[in-house]
């Protein structure tokens, strides 16, 4: 089994997830009803209540280290039937910002998904779902993933084969540019 | 009521994977005389990797966007799809603070003031058009067809953001497709999560998740799905093949947009409604509310 020492405190990770969050972790009394209706709990390698109480106790490490963070849906069911009104949906927001910004990604193939994502909405203003997919594919190589899909996007023309650009791509781009930016301050 | 006019956010999935949800959109609003404005060079909302990312950059993008519509001088603009509008609504109410707000204005071109008010076009139906006037329009009965309204996780939750509905038990849809002449039938996941993008990345997740819904909608005895969001639509219709072999489901069940439905109780021709985008084909449900 594994364990955890409850000696090693990070007491500036819990201050920043706090501060970050907006929400007081020292509230979490561990009812479980965040991971009673947590859909993705079966999916997780710590579930949502166990996260919460490894933040109450400065676990950095093991909870940036967690999958859970990344498989979070953000269906807000924990928020929506928290019984002391934490946002527990906006704490895994949160974390996974924290993962990210200190090279934690325990889900490589859904954090590339976001990246692409938003490579596309930099490029083209508004994403281009063909081209996410076609880039998502390449740098995945997972060719047949979704291969018994394309009959049926392709008859639909449920992707469009060339992208929507907005006029002033120049202002979503410089959103992107100046974020990275303020980032480096 | 032939008055209501509002700025309009299609969203990207708009011009791609959901064009039947924004063609039945616009087909509705028009023969309900609700005008939709669309803002004039919308972006992307990010949708759910920005917000994954970085807050202030996710609510740049949707800034942008409600800087837009505030331009055009209306107080709410109408989103089609849930996660827009949870972005939207999130960027809004977050810059109600000065502080957040300033950080924002510093990623943007123009400064974003006070924001408009997002709201769903299932609310602005529902809310500010009301369904008395919906059923006044009528003109072709939906014949009881049996349907699961299916809302999506985040169209009514959380709470205290979204503003909108019951967000476990939200009856808004269900109400608006009785008014149509069908028959909604009690679906108890009509808030369950069917797997989001996971379907990507981890197509695991989805085949769980949604076929949990499908299999709980054939068992509720709808003939239908009714679904809201394009991702929640593309996982139960375009997915569906995948989803019933990998949860031993036989029967097929069609995922129609509430709008596709409603413009055909509003007597609109079907073509306007893009019923032929639909992968499930919906073609026995058509016949039966033709009445054939």
């Amino acid at each position: 089994m594994k364990t955890t020492n409850m000696n090693a405190r990070d007491a500036e990770f819990i201050h920043e997830v706090e501060e970050r969050s907006g929400q007081q972790v020292v509230r979490c009394y561990q009812c479980g009803n965040c991971t009673a209706g947590c859909p993705y709990n079966f999916a997780y390698d710590i579930p949502v209540n166990r996260i919460m109480r490894l933040v109450q106790t400065g676990q950095k490490e093991v909870v940036l280290d967690s999958k859970s963070l990344w498989l979070c849906g953000s269906c807000q069911s924990c928020t929506t039937r928290c019984p002391n009104n934490i946002d527990v949906a906006r704490i895994m927001d949160v974390l996974r910002h924290m993962a990210r910004e200190t090279g934690h990604a325990s889900e490589r193939n859904i954090k590339l998904f976001a990246d692409t994502f938003l490579e596309s909405v930099e490029k083209h203003g508004r994403v281009y779902e063909a081209g996410l997919m076609a880039s998502y594919v390449a740098q995945t190589g997972k060719f047949l993933n979704d291969l018994d899909l394309a009959p049926a996007v392709l008859t639909k023309g449920k992707l469009s084969l060339k992208p929507h650009p907005v006029h002033k791509r120049e202002a979503v781009e410089e959103i992107f540019l100046r974020f990275r930016e303020k980032s480096k301050q | 009521m032939s008055d209501l006019s509002v700025a309009y956010y299609p969203g990207c999935s708009a011009v791609g994977t959901s064009v039947e949800y924004e063609k039945s959109t616009r087909a509705v609003c028009k023969a309900l005389g609700i005008r939709l404005e669309e803002i004039p060079d919308w972006s992307c909302c990010g949708s759910s990797p920005a917000h994954t990312v970085n807050h202030v950059l996710s609510a740049a993008l949707s800034g942008r966007n409600l800087a837009l519509a505030a331009d055009m001088g209306h107080d709410t603009v109408a989103t089609p799809c849930p996660s827009c509008l949870v972005n939207l609504r999130t960027s809004a109410r977050k810059m109600e603070d000065p502080l957040f707000r300033g950080k924002v204005n510093e990623l943007l071109d123009a400064p974003c003031g006070p924001a408009v008010e997002p709201k769903s076009v299932l609310q602005v139906i529902v809310e500010d058009y009301g369904l008395d006037h919906v059923r006044e329009r009528v003109r072709k009965s939906l014949n009881g067809l049996k349907v699961a309204c299916y809302y999506g996780c985040i169209m009514t939750r959380p709470p205290e953001l979204m503003r909108f509905d019951d967000p476990e038990n939200p009856m808004s849809m269900d109400n608006l497709m009785e008014a149509a002449g069908a028959e909604p039938v009690p679906f108890p996941l009509k808030v369950e999560c069917c797997g989001a993008s996971s379907g990507i990345p981890r197509k695991d997740i989805v085949m769980r998740l949604s076929g949990r819904l499908l299999k709980a909608a054939e068992e509720s005895g709808a003939e239908a799905i009714v679904a809201a969001c394009p991702l929640c639509q593309m996982n139960l219709d375009l997915r569906q093949r995948q989803v019933r072999k990998a949860n031993g489901i036989d029967r097929g069940l069609p995922v129609f947009y509430f709008t596709q439905l409603l413009g055909l109780a509003l007597g609109l021709p079907e073509r306007d409604l893009r019923f032929d985008k639909l992968v499930v084909s919906p073609k026995r449900c058509l016949k039966r509310i033709a009445g054939a």
